[in-house]
């Protein structure tokens, strides 16, 4: 994880109402310099409206937006020291590379020669050398998604927000510019704030993942955290494939469910209190029916590239397992798991 | 069969310019008539542009109708373009409601817009002339902008604005430097038909002038009485002056789309 400094956008229970709808309900979140913090979410969630506050173009209905300790809800977008990258670039069409890039400097009043300075480095930084004079309107997506960030950083903001900057591209060009993004932010050294609706971009970018649904925020914590410790089964479904259990917790470390009792590491909860388990497909580990208490018949077996999927049907519930073995369906066979791969989360009201 | 169709077409769109424009043309031949006949050509002169020069009264007149021409257009073409802005951002039943308002003045005939400013002006104890004139000619001008600025409206992406604010524009920076380049199309297109509209207005501001004050139109008007080969001469120039206009409206944006196709092409190879 980038070294984090101090505390820079603090959000402190947020809400915003459009009509009688509540789309944020109750929002607390810190945000630290230097930190590649992503929002994830299914769409509708609130994504963007949490940006929009942050960059000053809707004010929250309800709570506190503190930039550096100082609430700034009512200072207007061209007042903050914040940039953001638009989901469709939103490029002038009037205007050539150079001058989209120059737009803020411009505005600035920023010497000719310095600003000349700047664009060329940051276009370099973008890998947009030689494109000064340039259309943007005859750019490839890739391109004009990389406009729009010189266009942003140029203006050396303190925070960069990127609504779903790479949803619109095609999916080799989309990795390449996941890789780009972070080498950037870590060049450059500014808090960045990202959201996207795709789980394996939140994890594979970020210092921490921000879970949100339905206007609040489910989890927050270091992608690693984010995947092996869901807290609910929102988390847990939303990130990644998963087998999710109803049982009980009968002590510290010792967890109940299908019949069985299993050796866990999580600690804290209720004696005998109903919890949800997660377990991973990856996770499960396939054994000879005698050698484990869960027992099942393979009923299932598909290919999907690096591994095989099988689903397992035991008397209370169906598996999904991923192994790179080979099984043949019908087959009979264990299941085990290590006492890590267990994990408990605290249930659900729906 | 489609061979036989042929002929018709053209013959039928010759017939009908030539009903437009020899009127026309031959007026303009005859501005330059050295004669005062209006039948026979004697031979060629400038003595009617002459005349037309010398001619106190018709040079006033002129320049009544460029400067009430041009101060209209400036001023529709403001007020058109910030009031195309405001209604994009208005609720949906307020915007059909005033843009079918917008329509009225220019759906009425002249003639009632006229007499309604004139009963107006009265009313109000207005002391009619030149400024009278020129807020008729604001009136009636600043619903062909609106009508041809807000689709450009429209079409334009809010998240332009939000950009350009972004950015660190202010809502004023913003509109100047970057909602009036993408709608400047439409505010072209309002600026010239506002012009030619208040250029060759004749009924409006016959009845909304007094004092004395006269466009070209009015003294065309009250010339048509006695023959006079000078407003041959004045027609001639108010046609050429209209001319150019639609040329500019016309060719500046093909040269601009043939300059960015230009690119474009550059651009493949
Ligand atoms: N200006 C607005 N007026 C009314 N409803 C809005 C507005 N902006 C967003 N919403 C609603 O707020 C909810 C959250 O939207 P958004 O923040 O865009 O979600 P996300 O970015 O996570 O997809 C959606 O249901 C959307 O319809
Ligand atoms: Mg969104």
């Amino acid at each position: 994880m980038a070294d984090m400094g101090d505390c820079i956008i603090e959000l402190r229970g947020i809400t915003k109402n459009f009509d009688d709808q509540q789309v944020l309900r109750g929002i607390d979140l810190n945000i630290y310099e230097n930190q590649f913090l992503t929002l994830l979410g299914p769409s509708g969630c609130g994504k963007t409206t949490i940006l929009r506050i942050i960059a000053g173009f809707e004010e929250p209905s309800k709570g506190e937006l503190l930039f550096n300790g100082i609430d700034i809800a009512k200072v207007p977008p061209y007042k903050r020291e914040i940039n953001t990258v638009f989901q469709k670039y939103a490029l002038f069409p009037f205007l050539n590379v150079y001058d989209n890039v120059a737009f803020g400097l411009n505005i600035k009043k920023v010497d000719k020669s310095v600003i000349h300075q700047k664009v060329q480095k940051m276009l370099s930084l973008v890998g947009l050398d030689g494109f000064e004079k340039r259309d943007v309107t005859l750019l490839s997506g890739g391109q004009q998604q990389r406009v729009a960030i010189a266009r942003a950083l140029v203006n050396e903001p303190k925070v960069l927000l990127l609504d779903e900057p790479l949803s619109a591209l095609d999916a080799k060009l989309r990795k390449e510019m996941q890789g780009e993004l972070k080498k950037i932010q870590q060049e450059v050294g500014i808090t960045f704030i990202f959201v996207t609706h795709d789980q394996e971009e939140a994890l594979s970018m970020s210092d921490t993942v921000v879970v949100m649904n339905d206007g609040k925020i489910q989890q927050i914590g270091t992608p690693v955290d984010i995947y092996n410790e869901p807290e609910n089964r929102f988390v847990a479904d939303f990130i990644g494939e998963s087998n999710i259990i109803e049982g009980n917790m009968i002590r510290d470390c010792l967890v109940k469910f299908d019949g069985y009792e299993f050796e866990c590491v999580d600690k804290g909860f209720k004696e005998n209190e109903e919890i949800e388990v997660v377990l991973r497909p990856e996770d499960i580990e396939i054994v000879a029916p005698e050698q484990a208490n869960l027992v099942g018949e393979i009923i299932s077996s598909v290919f999907k590239g690096v591994h095989y999927e099988l689903i397992v049907k035991t008397a209370q519930r169906e598996y999904k397992i991923h192994t790179t073995d080979i099984h043949e369906v019908g087959k009979k066979v264990g299941m085990v798991l290590d006492k890590e791969d267990i994990h408990v989360m605290y249930k659900m009201d729906y | 069969m489609k061979k036989r169709k042929k002929g018709f077409p053209i013959l039928y769109i010759v017939l009908c310019f030539l009903f437009f424009y020899v009127p026309i043309l031959v007026m303009m031949v005859f501005s330059f008539n050295s004669s005062r006949s209006l039948t026979r050509f004697e031979g060629f002169s400038l003595h009617w542009y002459e005349q037309l020069l010398a001619d106190s009264e018709i040079m006033g007149a002129v320049s009544v109708s460029v400067s009430i021409a041009a101060l209209a257009t400036i001023i529709s073409t403001v007020l058109g373009t910030l009031t195309a802005i405001g209604l994009s951002k208005t609720r949906r039943v307020l915007k059909e409601w005033l843009l079918n308002v917008n329509n009225l003045p220019i759906m009425n005939p002249d003639i009632v817009t006229a007499i309604g400013l004139m009963i107006l002006f009265s009313s109000m104890k207005f002391d009619k002339g030149y400024m009278t004139m020129l807020l008729s000619h604001v009136l009636f001008c600043t619903p062909y902008v609106i009508t041809s600025v807000y689709p450009k409206v429209r079409q334009f992406d809010d998240s332009l604005a939000n950009a350009a604010m972004d950015l660190g524009a202010s809502p004023f920076q913003t509109l100047i430097k970057v909602i009036v380049p993408c709608i400047k199309p439409g505010i072209f297109a309002g600026m010239l038909l506002a012009f030619t509209m208040s250029f060759d207005d004749f009924v409006v501001s016959y009845f909304v002038t007094g004092n004395g004050v006269q466009n070209i139109s009015i003294i065309v008007y009250n010339m048509t009485k006695r023959t006079n080969p000078t407003i041959n001469a004045l027609s001639t120039i108010v046609i050429v002056v209209i001319l150019v206009a639609l040329l500019i409206g016309n060719v500046v944006p093909m040269l601009a789309n043939k300059k960015k196709n230009g690119r474009l092409k550059e651009e493949e190879r």
